[in-house]
């Protein structure tokens, strides 16, 4: 878990160090993903221990949101003033984009492989 | 005697408000609360744990009047590991590489039609209901992760901090109606339902996805990653272009 943890840090710092010197506007995270996935190609597989870390880490990756989410309370007076066009803005777009993107994906892509991540169906409990 | 009591229960009360301990702690016990609710009611996404955390610490912190930024001060260390977790979504993204390549095309298609349908569509309705130009400015990035949101809405006249709110907002509305509108439009397959969350609503929508499915969670990682890509190269260019 900590050898994990290092190489997850690693990775995060050289993408930022790499977003900055060459003036990206990609965050450093999303960079040392790429790296990460290129290390994980070379290597040819995921190690038993980084599959269990970055599992339990993206278990509750929702977690993590919470602090900036209660950022919310600071923003109280332009969201009640304005509360209309933000709640209307925020839920309309945000569910068409989901519903958008999914179709054209779905309408575009090959049928999928045989699932095999357990069988679950869409439409359940989902 | 009472006195001496109350003064020193002041005295905890003022090094425990001031402490990161009392942050940290109250993030994780919310959140914690959050996912008891969510599994003891059925999972229901409606009962979003993030969402309920989010609601139950912006009441303690109001009645206790602990401000957000002595809060912040303790819960930063949970805020700080969202850089890990990204990097770490390349696990998933690499055990589900081969369905990702075998659907490449679709998925910049879908990229480039549902980036703009999510920004495009948030710019009108909050224009069309009478949003002032600041919450517009500060609305068209916020389908992406919050980083690149914030440094987007700074270069086309928004507020940085407001972004990051309807970021998070854009997230638990997905994470909570997304299935629901995802079934409504008849979308079966699992690389297109987590492709959607996590283009249309970043790392909510793919913790949400995650929660769902493997190869959902994998696109949805995939999706936030290319949208902020995309948001953080088109938005400013097309910024410049219209105004």
């Amino acid at each position: 878990m900590l050898g994990t943890l290092t190489i997850l840090l690693l990775c995060q710092l050289v993408g930022e160090l790499i977003a900055r010197l060459l003036h990206l506007p990609i965050p450093g995270p999303v960079l040392g993903m790429l790296l990460l996935f290129g290390g994980l190609v070379i290597r040819g597989g995921v190690p038993r221990p980084v599959q269990e870390t970055a599992g339990g880490l993206l278990r509750h990756l929702s977690l993590l949101f919470i602090p900036a989410g209660v950022g919310v309370m600071a923003h109280m007076d332009r969201l009640s003033g304005e509360a209309i066009p933000i709640v209307i803005a925020l839920f309309g777009s945000t569910l068409f984009g989901v519903a958008v993107t999914a179709k054209v994906m779905a309408l575009l892509a090959r049928p999928a492989a045989p699932d095999t991540t357990g069988g679950q169906t869409p439409g359940g409990a989902s | 005697m009472t006195d001496g009591l109350n003064a020193e229960l002041r005295d905890i009360w003022v090094y425990l408000s001031a402490s990161p301990l009392a942050g940290l702690t109250m993030t994780l016990v919310a959140y914690q609360t959050g996912l008891w609710v969510f599994e003891r009611c059925g999972r229901r996404p409606v009962l979003n744990p993030v969402l309920i955390a989010v609601l139950l610490l912006a009441g303690v912190l109001t009645l206790s009047g602990i401000d957000y930024r002595t809060y912040f001060a303790g819960a930063q260390f949970v805020h700080f590991l969202l850089g890990p977790a990204t990097v770490a979504l390349a696990v998933p993204l690499y055990n589900q590489f081969q369905q990702v390549r075998q659907s490449a095309r679709a998925m910049i298609v879908a990229l480039l039609v549902g980036s703009s349908a999510s920004a495009l569509s948030a710019v009108v309705l909050a224009w069309a209901f009478g949003g002032s130009a600041a919450t517009l400015r500060s609305m068209a990035p916020k389908s992406v992760t919050s980083p690149i949101a914030m440094g987007v809405s700074e270069q086309i006249g928004g507020l940085p901090s407001l972004t990051a709110v309807f970021v998070i907002l854009t997230g638990i509305i997905a994470a909570t109606f997304g299935t629901w509108v995802l079934n409504l439009a008849r979308v079966t397959d699992w690389r297109a339902r987590g492709f959607g969350m996590g283009v249309a609503a970043h790392g909510i929508g793919t913790a949400r996805a995650l929660q769902v499915n493997e190869v959902a969670g994998a696109f949805a990682g995939l999706g936030m990653g290319l949208n902020g890509l995309a948001t953080a190269l088109l938005l400013p260019t097309l910024y410049r272009l219209f105004w």
